[in-house]
C-alpha cells in the first residue's frame, strides 16, 4: 500500500457540527437568533469543505484517510473517504445546509419558544451522527455515530406539534432500537471472528472465513438491522408515521438523508466490508433483496395512492423510492449500482423539495390533506410549482433527475437479463404518475373550497421558498446537466463492484 | 421534604463527602479504576439524593437549570476542545504527545486528565437535568430557564 493521503478534512466533518451542536445552548443564552445561525453556519461550513473533499476525493488521490490521535489503523479510528462516502457526505451536507435555511420561520410557528435552542442543538447533532456514519472507516464507530443520529432523530420527531408524534417517535425507538442491536451483534459477530473493527481490515481478514457460520449469522444480522433503519418494506412500518408527525423542517431532513445514509450503510457493508462475491455466491443476499425491492417498490406506490395526508403520501412514496435505491444495488454490475447511487443523491433532491412545498403548505394555510390541495395553484404559484417539477421528476419525465436514475436502473436491470425489473420499474412509474397527477389536477384544475378562497394569496415568506425553489430548480438542473453526478456516481461503483481499477 | 430529621442531617452529612469522593474518582481516571463518567455520576448523584430528600425547588436551587445547561455543553467542549488544541498544535485530533509539556507521557497523563474532566460536569449537568425533567409533573408547565 502506497503512503495515504492524510488531512483533517473528513475529521472536519465531524468535529465543527459536533462543536457547533454543543455551542448552540449557550450561545442560545446570549441572544434566541444565535441558535439558528450556528446551525446555518456550520451546515453551509460542513457543505463547503464537503465540496472540497469530493473534489480532492475524485480528480486526485482516490481516497482520502485520517487517523484519530495519529492511531495507525487498524488499531486506530481511522476516517477513510472515497467517492462513494464523499458524494453522500456533499449531499448530506447540502441537504441539512438548505433545510437549516428554511428552518427558523417553521420551527418558530411549529415549537415553544423555550424548545428552541434546544431543537437547533439536536438537530445539529443529528447531523454530526449522519455525517459521521459517512465518513468513518471503523466500524463500531459507525454504530456509535448510528445511535447519536437514531437518538437525535427520536427526540425531533417528539417535537412535532400533534400528541400523535410521541407514538409516532415512541415505536421509531422501539423499531429503531432492534434494529441498532442487530447492527451491534452483527459487529460483535465480526470482531469476535476477525479480532478487527476496521472496515479496510475487514476486507482483508474475512474472506477464508466467509463459510463460518457466525459470519453469515452476522451478515444476517447487518442485513436485517440496516433494512429496518433505511425502512426497506416490509420493515418500513415506522416510517410513515415518523414523517408526518415530525416538525416540518424534519420531515425534509429525515426524508432526504436519514434513510440514504441507512442505504450508503447497507452498500458499504454488502460491497466493500464483504466481497461482492459473498453476497452472489455464497449466500443468495442480493437476489432476497432484489426480491424485497421489487415488492417495495409496488407496495409503497401502491400504498400511497391509499393516503389521503399529504406527507403520509410522501412517507409511502419513498418506501417506494428506496426500493430502487437497494434494487439498483442488489443488481450487483456497475451500471445498476450508478443508478441506485444517482436515486440516492436525486430521490433526496426530489422528497426534500416535496417535504419543503408540504412544510410551507402547512405554514401558510395549515392544509395537510392531499385534498385539500385543490385549487392552491393560484393562492401559493411557487410553492405548488416546486411540488409540481418534483412530482414530475418522481415520476420519472424525462429532463428531470428522476428520470437519470431510473434510466440507470433500467439499463442495469437489463445488463443482468433480468427484464422484468424493467417491468417493475415501469409499472411503479405509472402508480407513481397515478397518484402524482391526482395531486397537480387538483392543485391547478380543481376550484379552491369557500376555506382556501378565504385565505389571502402568496407564498410562504423567502426564508422558507428560497431552499423550496433551490431543490425543485436542482431536480431539473442535475437531470438535464447530468454528467457531473453520473460522473461521480460512476467512479464510485466501479470501486465497489469492480471492473473499474 | 422529608420529615425525618434522620433522613435530612445524615443527607446534609453525606453530600459533601460524596461529592468528594466524586472528584477524587474523576481525576483518578487516567491511573486507576474510575473515571469521567463514573465520577460524573456519583457527583450528579449527590444532587438527586438532596433533592429526594429537601425537596425539588430545594434541589433546583442547588444546581439551578442555567448551570446544568451550561455544565453539559461546556464539559463536552472541553473534551472536543483539548482535541482541536492537539490540531491546533500541528498534530493529530486527540494526539496528546502535541500539548506543550516536555514529556509526552506527562503531556498524556495531563489530556487525559482534561478529558476526564469535560466528560465528568457533562455526565453529571445531564444527570441532574434528566432526574429533575423526569421528577417535573406535567401540570406544571415550562419554567423559563430556572
Amino acid at each position: 500500500m502506497n503512503t495515504p493521503d492524510i488531512t483533517p478534512l473528513p475529521l472536519l466533518m465531524v468535529v465543527i457540527p459536533l462543536v457547533s451542536a454543543l455551542m448552540t445552548p449557550i450561545l442560545a443564552r446570549i441572544h434566541r437568533s444565535l441558535a439558528f445561525l450556528t446551525v446555518q453556519a456550520a451546515t453551509i461550513t460542513s457543505f463547503v469543505l464537503a465540496c472540497i473533499l469530493l473534489d480532492r476525493v475524485t480528480s486526485g488521490s482516490g481516497k482520502v484517510v485520517y487517523w484519530l490521535g495519529n492511531w495507525e489503523p487498524p488499531y486506530g479510528i481511522e476516517y477513510s473517504v472515497d467517492a462513494l462516502n464523499g458524494l453522500v457526505l456533499v449531499l448530506v451536507a447540502f441537504v441539512a445546509a438548505v433545510v437549516s435555511v428554511y428552518a427558523p420561520k417553521s420551527v418558530a410557528a411549529e415549537i415553544e419558544a423555550s424548545k428552541h435552542p434546544f431543537f437547533y442543538a439536536i438537530y445539529l447533532l443529528l447531523f454530526t451522527g449522519l455525517m459521521g456514519i459517512v465518513v468513518t472507516g471503523d466500524i463500531f464507530n459507525l454504530y456509535v455515530f448510528v445511535e447519536i443520529s437514531s437518538l437525535s432523530g427520536y427526540s425531533l420527531i417528539a417535537m412535532g406539534r400533534r400528541r400523535e408524534a410521541l407514538t409516532a417517535s415512541y415505536n421509531y425507538l422501539i423499531l429503531g432500537t432492534i434494529g441498532a442491536t442487530f447492527i451491534l451483534l452483527g459487529i460483535g459477530h465480526l470482531y469476535m471472528m476477525t479480532g478487527t473493527l476496521n472496515m479496510a481490515d475487514l476486507a482483508r481478514l474475512l474472506p477464508p472465513l466467509y463459510h463460518s457460520r457466525v459470519i453469515l449469522t452476522a451478515f444476517a444480522l447487518f442485513t436485517v438491522g440496516l433494512s429496518i433503519k433505511l425502512a426497506l418494506f416490509p420493515l418500513h412500518v415506522w416510517m410513515p408515521n415518523a414523517y408526518t408527525y415530525a416538525p416540518s423542517a424534519v420531515s425534509p431532513l429525515l426524508a432526504a438523508t436519514g434513510t440514504k445514509v441507512g442505504a450508503y450503510v447497507l452498500i458499504r457493508v454488502m460491497f466493500t466490508v464483504f466481497h461482492p462475491n459473498f453476497d452472489v455466491q455464497v449466500i443468495p443476499a442480493t437476489r432476497i433483496l432484489l426480491v424485497l425491492a421489487a415488492v417495495a417498490i409496488l407496495m409503497g406506490s401502491l400504498l400511497a395512492i391509499a393516503q389521503s395526508n399529504i406527507k403520509r403520501m410522501l412517507a409511502y412514496s419513498s418506501v417506494g423510492q428506496i426500493g430502487y435505491i437497494v434494487l439498483g444495488a442488489a443488481l450487483v454490475n456497475r451500471t445498476g449500482m450508478t443508478g441506485a447511487l444517482l436515486h440516492i443523491v436525486n430521490h433526496a433532491l426530489m422528497k426534500g423539495a416535496l417535504f419543503l412545498a408540504a412544510g410551507a403548505i402547512v405554514y401558510k394555510t395549515g392544509i395537510e390533506t392531499v385534498e385539500g390541495l385543490k385549487g392552491l395553484g393560484r393562492k401559493m404559484p411557487l410553492t405548488m410549482a416546486a411540488f409540481t417539477v418534483a412530482s414530475l421528476s418522481m415520476i420519472g419525465i424525462p429532463l428531470t433527475v428522476g428520470f437519470v436514475s431510473k434510466w440507470y436502473l433500467a439499463l442495469g436491470a437489463l445488463e443482468a437479463g433480468m427484464w422484468y425489473l424493467v417491468i417493475v420499474i415501469l409499472v411503479s412509474s405509472g402508480l407513481n404518475a397515478i397518484y402524482f397527477w391526482r395531486v397537480i389536477d387538483w392543485i391547478y384544475f380543481s376550484p379552491p373550497n369557500e376555506r382556501l378562497e378565504a385565505l389571502p394569496a402568496g407564498d410562504a415568506p423567502w426564508s422558507m421558498m428560497g431552499p423550496t425553489l433551490v431543490m425543485a430548480a436542482l431536480c431539473v438542473v442535475l437531470g438535464v446537466q447530468a454528467q457531473w453526478p453520473v460522473g461521480i456516481a460512476e467512479q464510485a461503483a466501479a470501486l465497489l463492484v469492480g471492473g473499474g481499477r | 421534604m422529608s420529615e425525618s430529621i434522620i433522613r435530612r442531617t445524615i443527607t446534609r452529612l453525606m453530600v459533601p463527602f460524596i461529592q468528594l469522593f466524586a472528584l477524587y474518582v474523576i481525576v483518578h481516571g487516567d491511573s486507576g479504576p474510575g473515571g469521567g463518567f463514573q465520577g460524573g455520576v456519583i457527583l450528579g448523584a449527590s444532587f438527586i439524593l438532596y433533592a429526594i430528600v429537601f425537596g425539588s425547588e430545594a434541589g433546583r436551587k442547588r444546581a439551578p437549570r442555567a448551570v446544568t445547561d451550561i455544565l453539559a455543553s461546556t464539559g463536552a467542549l472541553i473534551y472536543a476542545g483539548i482535541g482541536l488544541l492537539c490540531l491546533l498544535l500541528g498534530s493529530a485530533f486527540l494526539d496528546y504527545r502535541a500539548l506543550p509539556f516536555e514529556d509526552p507521557h506527562l503531556a498524556g497523563h495531563y489530556g487525559i486528565l482534561g478529558i476526564e474532566i469535560g466528560v465528568g460536569m457533562t455526565v453529571a449537568a445531564v444527570m441532574v437535568t434528566i432526574f429533575f425533567e423526569t421528577a417535573r409533573r406535567n401540570d406544571e408547565g415550562e419554567v423559563e430557564n430556572g
